[in-house]
């Protein structure tokens, strides 16, 4: 037997206008999991979500939701979810703590109980000090926390996070995964999307790959990089001037075309036999070009996107200009 | 948590959160009994209540237009169109009530539509709550905002010298009528704010609608004078109504025909706007 999905779809559409934002997207969501879904801005993920979270309505396709249906059955699958939108869904004119209580009143805790979560929601999430301040005044970091903790009062059975880290910096970030990590130790099923590869890579123990509406690849890290490219060459050499008489060598050893990288010095080979790797390597030491460093591995999941996609998964690097 | 340090917004020094701490707080919780819609309605009103502490400053224009507008009309127009100051005070003042009160209404949409834009209600919407209690619990805060600037308009006019014939008594159901007459009215306001893009539009709109509303009406001078066609838009004018009876119930000469055609209108709006306005709220952005 396999585990129950939290979330499973077939072929869910949603249109707008002319632009079919979501086009037939299958997802199945083992529960008790983080599943990652990742896309570049405008690929469909928010959108996806939202028609999970019961906020759109489908326009074609079938969503079930822990069991019940998204389009017949919201209510139900209102009780059992949360959602932690892109951007901060609380108000900023009130106080963390009474953002917390607010929110647990309209839950049905009674004043004391949820007085008493909040605290200890705030002080688990560390924004004791902050509790009493407007959430205007928070950094986007203590903001995101507030928001997921806004999520969670009453735990739910499966989160939906939104771009979790966007905009944060790394502590902010590393914070925000240690939150998602003990919430699925304590049993909650995760789905989150996210621009970012290395986050999937992190949290996510499976991940599907969206573009243009559609799931272009689907499963684990591993099974996602293995999918590719067997390997992954990174040769690096001592200066600027040295890269292109390395490509050179490598092309006529290995007879793939190196892909030069940002870095000056650094190329990139797609190896589908590792075994003439260390030849090359040879090569390069004889024809007297130095190395500074190289390495053998498995693609990064950046390179997996940009094998799948023909395009980078992040608009914002688009700055890897080859001028060889 | 009570104690306002002046703690700067930083974060603590260590940047790793307390795993007991952490692990405590994300332990599982489950749900208490689901509260009624009346439970959720006072939690919305409980926010608007923290909003106008919070955020003073949105009761500026409540306080500052009414005492604005009765001060310079009374001794600017007061003289020369009813002879003297104190008599024309006695007639601008349930006018200037009623004003007071609807311009606030605006206020109605205005807050809706930036809570919608800051996509808070994404959160109350995907919640298990009842439906319309963020809107009910909105309308508790506007109460409150009525109320209060009711009271300042009253208390300017007492100052000045006005002199209600009914007492205090003729004041509270004035209070009262203007409190339905807006909550009624509000719905068009709500409704505003549910589909226009930005605050700034639902305020545009709100102002084009309520100012010839308004001053095409019997608040600032008895339409006698008027030429014929503007007399009959001035009788038709719901607001005049509204009006004439807060003269009434003033000098204790209220009517119960008075006091229904008062309400006609914000019965009617409530009848199709209210539907309206939860059909737009639940539409699926």
């Amino acid at each position: 037997m396999t585990s129950p999905l939290a979330i499973e779809t077939r072929q869910l559409v949603k249109v707008f206008g002319t632009n079919r934002a979501v086009d037939g997207v299958d997802l199945r969501v083992p529960q008790g999991t983080v599943y990652g879904v990742l896309g570049p801005n405008g690929a469909g993920k928010t959108t996806t979500l939202r028609m999970l979270a019961t906020l759109l309505k489908p326009d074609g396709g079938e969503a079930l939701v822990l069991g019940h249906n998204v389009a017949t059955e919201a209510a139900a699958v209102r009780q059992r979810i949360s959602l932690t939108g892109q951007f901060a869904s609380v108000d900023e004119d009130l106080t963390g703590l009474e953002n917390l209580r607010l929110l647990a009143g309209l839950l049905g805790f009674r004043r004391r109980d949820g007085r008493a979560r909040a605290e200890e929601l705030l002080q688990g999430f560390g924004l004791a000090e902050a509790a009493g301040q407007q959430v205007k005044y928070y950094s986007g970091g203590m903001r995101r926390r507030l928001d997921i903790a806004a999520s969670i009062l009453v735990t739910p059975d499966l989160l939906f996070l939104d771009e979790p880290t966007t905009g944060l910096d790394p502590r902010s970030r590393n914070q925000v995964w240690d939150i998602v990590r003990a919430l699925t130790r304590g049993g909650t099923t995760v789905l989150l999307t996210t621009q970012y590869l290395e986050e999937a890579d992190q949290l996510a123990e499976r991940i599907a790959v969206i573009d243009h509406g559609r799931v272009i690849a689907e499963g684990t890290s591993a099974e996602l990089k293995a999918s590719v490219g067997t390997s992954v060459l990174h040769v690096s050499v001592l200066s600027a001037d040295q890269r292109e008489p390395a490509a050179r060598v490598l092309r006529e050893q290995l007879g793939i075309e190196p892909y030069a990288e940002a870095d000056p010095t650094a190329l990139t080979l797609q190896l589908d036999d590792t075994r003439h790797a260390p030849r090359a390597l040879n090569a390069l030491t004889e024809a007297d070009i130095p190395l500074r460093s190289f390495s053998l591995g498995q693609p990064s999941l950046d390179e997996v996107f940009m094998a799948l996609t023909g395009h980078p998964a992040e608009p914002e690097t688009d700055t890897m200009e080859v001028t060889a | 948590m009570s104690d306002q340090k002046l703690a700067p917004m930083t974060e603590p020094e260590t940047g790793a959160l307390f795993d007991a701490d952490l692990q405590q707080a994300i332990s599982r919780r489950a749900a208490p009994r689901r509260p009624g819609p009346v439970s959720n309605a006072t939690m919305f009103g409980w926010r608007a209540l923290l909003k106008i502490k919070h955020v003073p400053e949105q009761l500026f224009d409540v306080v500052v237009t009414p005492i604005m507008f009765t001060v310079m009309f009374t001794y600017l127009f007061g003289g020369a169109l009813a002879g003297s100051t104190i008599d024309y005070l006695q007639f601008l003042l349930p006018g200037i009530l009623a004003q007071t009160v609807i311009f606030t209404t605006i206020y109605t949409g205005v807050t809706l539509n930036t809570d919608i834009s800051k996509g808070i209600y994404d959160r109350f919407k995907s919640m298990p709550i009842w439906g319309p209690s963020p809107l009910v619990g909105a309308m508790l805060g506007d109460f409150l905002r009525y109320t209060g600037s009711s009271i300042i308009v009253v208390l300017i006019g007492l100052l000045m010298g006005f002199r209600p014939e009914a007492g205090l008594a003729g004041v509270l159901y004035s209070m009262v009528l203007l409190n339905v007459f807006a909550f009624g009215i509000g719905w068009i306001f709500t409704t505003l704010g549910l589909l226009m893009r930005t605050p700034g539009t639902v305020m545009t709109i709100s102002w084009i609608v309520l100012m010839p509303l308004t001053f095409a009406s019997n608040v600032f001078v008895d339409p006698a004078t008027m030429p014929g066609w503007l007399q009959a838009v001035v009788n038709a004018n719901p607001v005049s109504h509204l009006v004439s009876a807060i003269r009434e119930l003033m000098a204790g000469t209220a009517t119960l025909s008075g006091l229904l055609l008062a309400l006609a209108l914000p019965a009617f709006i409530t009848v199709v706007f209210a539907p309206l306005a939860m059909v737009l709220y639940r539409r699926p952005r």
